[in-house]
């Protein structure tokens, strides 16, 4: 008996959920579709010949985003681990670099990004340093890692610093170096603990590749743009948005699901 | 005293202001057990982490077989490599099997070859009643099997003495005895051990001698006998009084 009524009112939510969402959506599409601008907007956004025309070029420019995004990532990664690392360094010696760390990190993330994107690309390429390159695809990837490094490297400390004390003091009485230490019982759980928030950066990172377009590189806003400007056709800027939206999305949804998991699991250690 | 392995002389340490160890004289014989009993905050741990170094001490010396390792110029890593320490809260590596947290230490801080390594940790294991478990992480096991691992895990290293700080007080009551039983066998064995606890079955019945730490200082020492039989020093017996009237003696 209980169980039927609760199945009968579950069916029942699911049906108002349903008809709502319908309601919704027909008024949005009516509210739009019988717009003024509609035809117009249609026409210059929304443009299947156009869309047809452009993507070829939209999708090489995007290949070069995503390609550009897994390097500036992957060094991201790293350089990001280096600093949180230093940062919990108690040598005295060590200090210059602790002290550099911490300016480095305050630094990067005081700067809005796409500053620093204008920055690094033409002030660098104006210096025109010996030995420095003045490609602005490696200029502008530049600017990224410094950006993301200094938010990964504090995503990192966080993950460090929720590790609790006994593991070190475990690790230590074993007779274990502080770098053994960190490296075989630190590290490892912080960075099973830091990929939920590790994750919704990349999704950032992947996004704000974009910038490098102002730099002139050929990257798929860059393209859209172009066309935009010379042709008044918009369609190609909302195929970009569509080829972002292909991987933003998928990532997440990961990042939803492990957080989900590190919640379920105790400790809130993800076991991978 | 050519049979001493470890000795505590005259150890002093403040946190702050705060002084939490004054003075402590102690000396634990091969393949002796010294016990040290006392409330809540008298020093017990700090003691513990002060011999191995996991802390500074502000003033005195601790010798391991004769020479001092409370020196500057001594290496902790390498003496914390001859001494093994099991913490109340068990300290097991969640994201590493039983096996990893045994074969860690050997293979990465004594070198010895992984092989090796691993077979003494299923020796131990087995001993433990463990045999099977090696692929399990530790959330997977009880609270007594966790500690038995600890133990087994502070074993691996071939430690010259075992520092226990109160292994039994974050498990059930059930659980205590079979953990009593463990090291009283590791105590017929010939390891030398210091162990801190609020279980006196650990002072009856493994320790030679018990010290009774009250504020930093230990107040009396002597034989389990001596100690639970006919304590002389106040503080000593209104501890055995609150534990008796606790039932838990
Ligand atoms: N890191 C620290 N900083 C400041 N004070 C500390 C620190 N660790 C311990 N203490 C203080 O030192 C004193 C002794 O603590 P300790 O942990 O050695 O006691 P204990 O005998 O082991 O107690 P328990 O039986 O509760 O484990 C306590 O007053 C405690 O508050
Ligand atoms: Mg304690």
């Amino acid at each position: 008996m209980r169980a039927a009524a609760r199945r009968r009112r579950a069916q029942r939510r699911t049906a108002v959920a349903a008809v709502s969402t319908l309601v919704v959506l027909g008024a949005l599409a009516a509210w739009i579709l019988t717009a003024p601008g509609w035809p117009d907007v249609r026409d210059t956004f929304f443009s299947v010949h156009d869309f047809r025309a452009s993507f070829p070029d939209v999708l090489r420019g995007f290949w070069l985003d995503v390609k550009l995004f897994v390097i500036v990532e992957a060094i991201v990664l790293v350089i990001g681990l280096s600093i949180a690392l230093v940062r919990t360094t108690r040598t005295p010696a060590l200090f210059p670099f602790r002290a550099i760390a911490v300016v480095f990190c305050d630094v990067m993330r005081g700067v809005p990004t796409i500053l620093l994107v204008y920055l690094v690309g033409f002030g660098v390429l104006a210096l025109s340093l010996k030995g420095l390159p003045t490609d602005p695809l490696v200029l502008g990837g530049a600017a990224l890692a410094l950006s993301y490094s200094a938010y990964v490297a504090e995503v990192y400390r966080s993950g460090i610093d929720s590790v609790h004390p006994t593991q070190m003091a475990g690790a230590l009485a074993l007779g274990l170096t502080r770098v053994q230490a960190m490296r075989h019982v630190i590290v490892p759980q912080a960075v099973r603990r830091v990929i939920p928030p590790l994750l919704n950066d990349f999704i950032a990172l992947q996004k704000d590749v974009a910038l490098i377009s102002i730099l002139g590189p050929a990257e798929a806003f860059r393209i859209a743009q172009i066309d935009a400007a010379s042709n008044f056709v918009y369609t190609p800027l909302v195929s970009v948005a569509l080829l972002y939206l292909c991987v933003t999305i998928p990532l997440a949804r990961l990042v939803d699901h492990l957080q989900a998991r590190s919640r379920r699991s105790r400790g809130g250690a993800v076991a991978l | 005293m050519s049979d001493v392995v470890l000795e505590v002389r005259g150890v002093t340490k403040a946190y702050g202001e705060r002084p939490v160890l004054r003075g402590i004289d102690l000396a634990v014989r091969e393949h002796g057990a010294i016990a040290l009993i006392g409330a809540s905050g008298s020093g017990k741990s700090t003691l513990l982490r002060c011999i191995d170094l996991l802390e500074d001490i502000d003033d005195g010396d601790v010798l391991l077989d004769g020479a001092v390792i409370t020196d500057p110029s001594v290496d902790p890593i390498e003496v914390r490599r001859r001494l093994g320490m099991v913490f109340q809260a068990f300290n097991l590596f969640p994201h590493m099997t039983v096996l990893q947290n045994l074969v860690l230490a050997p293979v990465r801080a004594q070198g010895v070859g992984r092989l090796e390594a691993e077979e003494r940790a299923r020796e131990l294991l087995t001993r433990f009643g463990l045999a099977g478990r090696e692929h399990d992480f530790p959330d997977r096991l009880s609270g007594g099997q966790q500690q038995r691992v600890a133990i087994a895990r502070a074993l691996a290293t071939r430690p010259r003495a075992l520092l226990l700080d109160e292994i039994t007080s974050a498990l059930d009551p059930e659980l205590v005895g079979e953990i009593l039983q463990l090291v009283a066998d590791l105590k017929g064995e010939g390891m030398t051990m210091l162990i801190a606890t609020h279980e006196m079955g650990f002072a009856r019945e493994v320790a030679d001698e018990v010290c009774f730490l009250h504020d930093g200082a230990i107040v009396e020492r002597g034989d389990p006998e001596h100690m639970f039989g006919s304590p002389e020093h106040p503080e000593t017996q209104r501890f055995l009084r609150r534990l008796l009237d606790a039932g838990r003696l």
